[in-house]
């Protein structure tokens, strides 16, 4: 699974980096910066709910 | 040869100087298929400046209903040789324009300029001495410049909204009104149709490069040299420099500085020749300032990012102690916007930091780093 961000829709909530702080991070003005790479299995039901969170529906998660 | 002449050419020109497209060895689907052969056996590459193979975007955007897309507006305040094309050569891009429509099966094309171009009288006499196959429309384009990037065309022209739409879906499978697109740079046409009219093989043996070449040349403006040419060509071309060039920014605004002038240029469109006098952070200062004001404000990274790294550029040059800032900045722009823009200001501030490195040092000791001989 591979998370990504769509960068129109995101408006800089943050919530994806409390609820997925394993891989996401926020820049200085508040958007994400997600880490490289697959995302670790073990954290793919926290990844669907910082996905189904995002309240602008710019946080996607796709099989890699 | 040459895609540029010396004067512009009507259409009874045109013929004289480069021939008429033999469009009966392209008839029908077979044609089509030897068509696209040919431009991938002439190894033709975009000359907007992504240098994409033509013929992998031609295979991509065919279908039945497909629609053609020049690209004529040349957003970058640097590049100056899609103007000089449709102003002298305007048929040479419009036979290209009808070879990509036949090769993917478009029935209808639009060249896009910028609103009000100087360029669409030539355009607009052009088109009406032709009876062209496929209908051309032509479409002014809000003066930005992202508008012309390759999915905010796709967007305006869908929906009246100049602003890049994203990475995906690629418009070869979802463009204009949803129909597959090709949108190819107007001198990508032209040499389109060279490869037609000359044969590819002869085409290979004779191809030519536009580069628009400005900054401390005897005689900036367009030139054209045999493909793949070294900057130290490209400034002889231009009349050789006016003083000692101390670095070339190369592929405009977006671009990268260079003081390597063997460089050989794949698919540049423009050149900058910076003065030893002048002031390589200044300049770059200047062109972020100016790409930051051009953000779509779509994308944060891009919103706030850019105006960040512009702001401290210009602190860099008053002697302040930005480039601490910009070492972390710079690489958070790249990647993260839906369209290259921000990744094309960061390519340019990352190439300056290293490129003027020395000047970096004596702008933090005390201001300015160039005194011009003479002034006291």
């Amino acid at each position: 699974m591979k998370l990504t961000v769509d960068p129109i829709g995101c408006r800089g909530h943050g919530l994806c980096a409390d609820l997925l702080p394993e891989v996401v991070r926020l820049d200085e003005w508040g958007y994400p910066v997600l880490a490289n790479g697959p995302l670790p299995p073990e954290l793919a039901a926290e990844a669907r709910r910082a996905a189904a969170a995002c309240p602008a529906l710019a946080l996607r998660l796709r099989k890699a | 040869m040459s895609i540029l002449p010396p004067h512009r050419l009507d259409l009874a020109g045109h013929r004289r100087r480069n021939g008429v497209v033999p469009w009966v060895a392209y008839h029908g689907d077979d044609g089509r298929d030897r068509l696209v052969e040919a431009v991938e056996a002439a190894g033709l590459r975009g000359r907007g400046g992504g240098g994409f193979p033509t013929a992998v975007k031609l295979r991509a955007a065919r279908s039945r209903r497909s629609i053609v897309v020049a690209n004529g507006c040349e957003g970058d305040p640097l590049s100056r040789k899609d103007a000089a094309l449709l102003t002298l050569a305007p048929h040479l891009v419009l036979d290209g324009l009808q070879l990509a429509a036949h090769a993917v099966g478009a029935t209808e094309t639009v060249l896009c300029v910028h609103a009000g171009s100087p360029v669409l009288p030539s355009v607009t006499a052009a088109l009406a001495e032709r009876d062209d196959h496929v209908p051309v429309r032509i479409a002014e384009v809000p003066r930005r410049y992202v508008a012309s990037e390759e999915s905010a065309l796709v967007h305006y022209l869908t929906s009246g909204d100049a602003r890049p739409l994203g990475k995906e879906p690629r418009p070869a499978e979802r463009g204009v009104r949803g129909r597959p697109t090709l949108v190819d740079n107007v001198e990508t046409l032209a040499q389109l149709a060279s490869v037609v009219l000359l044969g590819p093989h002869h085409y290979r043996a004779a191809r030519t490069d536009l580069v628009t070449v400005t900054g401390a040349v005897r005689q900036p403006g367009v030139v054209e040299l045999p493909a793949g040419p070294s900057l130290t060509a490209v400034l002889a071309a231009a009349g050789g420099e006016t003083e000692p060039v101390q670095a070339v920014l190369v592929g405009g605004y977006g671009g990268t500085w260079t003081t390597d002038l063997r460089l050989g240029l794949s698919g540049i469109p423009a050149v900058y020749a910076l003065p030893a006098s002048a002031c390589g952070l200044e300049y770059t200062a200047k062109v972020l300032a100016f790409l930051a004001a051009e953000s779509a404000r779509q994308c944060g990274p891009c919103m706030f990012g850019l105006p960040s790294i512009a702001a401290d550029f210009a602190e860099l040059v008053r002697g302040g102690p930005s480039v601490h800032r910009l070492a972390h900045r710079l690489p958070l722009l790249t990647g993260r916007g839906a369209c290259a823009h921000p990744d094309g200001a960061a390519r340019l501030a990352a190439s300056a930091l290293r490129t003027f490195g020395a000047d970096v040092t004596t702008h933090q000791a005390g201001g300015r780093c160039r005194v011009l001989e003479g002034v006291a």
